[in-house]
């Protein structure tokens, strides 16, 4: 199917151009905060590891940033501490983040009611018996892969509580609008109703109905979902502090959960007509053994390509623009920053387009693959 | 998988897996129950009546014109109506005038013939009495003169004698 028409639609690009302009009027100020508040943290973390700075301690910083954690950080040492819930060998335990101090090197051991864990670089580990020459309780293979087992990790962490944070904040605007909608019955909207209106009718019009046709109804709440859910998200992991900041969508278990959702949708609502796409593709017979597969594979390569389209398009922002603040870090240069602040002011704006953008394409993919899934038979092309 | 065990960024962290999913589900089904649901329909709904109520301005606008066309129409025949009834009027009332004066002349005519027929009657009536009265006098007239006239015996034998004379002749 052709997707030309969907960026050739004014539609889309004078909505795309608003959401710009009314990001970059709401953010450019935490844009801002942004830089410094990142400068604070590479500070910090430099200051923290006390060793001359060097490349590899930037990435570290960098992917640090980027990763899910344990606490949630504001600034310096002030920090939100999260529970930590873990299903061990001796059933489920769960302490707060900062019951046992921050040290993450693996060098101490940790009595969480009798069971003996270690915290390592963010993570929990069942210990080693012994300590390894290096200190730690933890002990690495010859490919240099960390061998301890780990409890499962059902914490509540960082990511999970902007999760649910953007959860929350869906639920009381939509449900809001909805009820505007019962109250207001007939009228013309107003107030936030009149800001979300247009974009629910961009999902609807420019993605459900050319993708989906007559069906489109029933795909709606699942698109409408998924598309505001992934936008928000982006443009909470923009925001450099509290409500914002963690890297949700940039975050490979979220967006293989969205993926999944559209590969299930795609596999329950499949018609015979797309069934029989896989199993007799339009080829001859003698093909079929090379067909098959491919068809097969292409069934997962679809959810697989949406998944790690978002991931890596919003770690790629994240990873961008910090890397331009740790420029400063780099050059050892305060100057540095004359050139890196604006470029970070730049990207973020970009960044913004971007957050939109993936939020856009992961629906109309999702629409896409649900309509090839539920098209009816027709004309060969 | 050493690729994936390596970069810690693509490796999904399955805790946070589970709470998306569960975190994603609620928020699908909540948000479908109570505001997609009733969002959608009330937009279909208002597209709906503006349609209807596009279509029914629509629909008045051509009623109106028809209703003007119609007034115009109803204007005209009143019009033409109007006219009729005026110029019938005037025939009327020509042919009124007309059948008085006809009426009139019949009558005046009648009278002007009465009227000469009683002057014919009164003249001949007239006529008749002079003639009586004539005839009366000239008799009387003549009885006077000829009782003058014969009042002397000579003067009477004289004219038997004339006549007898005239008789002879004869």
């Amino acid at each position: 199917m052709d997707l030309s028409h969907i960026f050739n639609s004014k539609k889309f690009f004078s909505i795309a151009i608003c959401a710009v302009l009314f990001s970059f009027l709401s953010f450019s100020a935490f844009s801002q905060e942004h830089a410094s508040s990142d400068t604070a943290h590479a500070t910090a973390a430099g200051a923290h590891d006390a060793k001359p700075e060097k490349e590899e301690d930037i990435s570290k910083v960098i992917l640090h940033h980027i990763a899910d954690s344990h606490e949630w950080h504001f600034f310096g040492h002030v920090a939100l501490p999260l529970p930590v819930i873990l299903w061990t060998d001796n059933g489920l335990v769960s302490f707060l983040s900062n019951k046992f101090g921050h040290n993450d090197h693996g060098t101490e051991l940790l009595d969480v009611d009798g069971t003996k864990l270690v915290y390592y670089h963010g993570k929990y580990y069942y210990p080693e018996s012994v300590k390894s020459a290096d200190g730690t309780y933890i002990a690495y293979n010859n490919k240099g892969d960390i061998m301890n087992t780990k409890p499962l990790d059902i914490s509540i962490t960082k990511n999970v509580v902007s999760l649910l944070i953007s959860v929350t904040i869906l639920l009381v605007v939509f449900i809001g609008i909805a009820n505007a909608y019962k109250k207001r019955e007939g009228k013309a909207p107003k107030g936030l109703q009149s800001i979300l209106e247009p974009i629910i009718i961009f999902v609807r019009d420019d993605i459900a109905k050319p993708q989906l046709g007559h069906k489109y109804r029933g795909f709606m709440p699942y698109l409408l979902t998924v598309f505001f859910f992934v936008w928000l998200n982006n443009l909470m992991g923009l925001i450099p502090f509290f409500p914002g900041g963690a890297n949700l969508t940039g975050n490979i278990a979220v967006t293989m959960m969205l993926a999944l959702c559209t590969f299930i949708l795609t596999t329950v609502n499949g018609n015979k007509n797309y069934w029989g796409h896989v199993f007799t593709p339009h080829v001859p017979w003698w093909l079929y053994p090379l067909m098959i597969p491919v068809e097969i594979i292409g069934l997962f390569t679809k959810p697989i390509a949406l998944m790690i389209r978002l991931f890596a398009n919003i770690t790629a922002g994240h990873i961008l623009i910090l890397s331009l603040i740790s420029l400063i870090f780099i050059l050892k240069s305060v100057l540095v920053a004359g050139i890196a602040v604006p470029f970070v002011l730049f990207i973020s704006v970009i960044e913004l387009v971007v957050g939109f953008i993936q939020a856009f394409i992961f629906t109309i993919l999702s629409a896409l693959f649900i309509g090839m899934a539920v098209e009816e038979k027709h004309a060969e092309h | 998988m050493t690729l994936l065990a390596l970069n810690p960024l693509v490796s999904p962290d399955p805790g946070l897996f589970i709470w998306s999913t569960v975190a994603f589900l609620i928020l699908f089904f909540l948000l479908s129950k109570f505001a997609w649901k009733p969002i959608v329909k009330a937009l279909d709904e208002r597209e709906r009546s503006i349609e209807d109520a596009l279509s029914k301005a629509e629909m008045a606008k051509a009623e109106m014109a028809k209703l003007i066309s119609e007034n115009e129409d109803l204007l005209k025949e009143a019009r033409l109506e109007r006219d009729n009834i005026l110029k019938e009027a005037k025939e009327i009332k020509d042919q009124i005038i007309n059948d008085a004066k006809d009426q009139a002349k019949a009558e005046g005519t009648k009278l002007i013939e009465k009227a000469k027929d009683e002057i014919t009657n009164q003249k001949l009536a007239a006529m008749a009495e002079i003639k009586n009265q004539v005839s009366s006098l000239s008799l009387a007239i003549a009885e006077k003169v000829l009782r003058k006239q014969l009042e002397d015996q000579d003067k009477q034998q004289a004219l038997v004698n004339d006549l007898l004379k005239e008789v002879k002749l004869n």
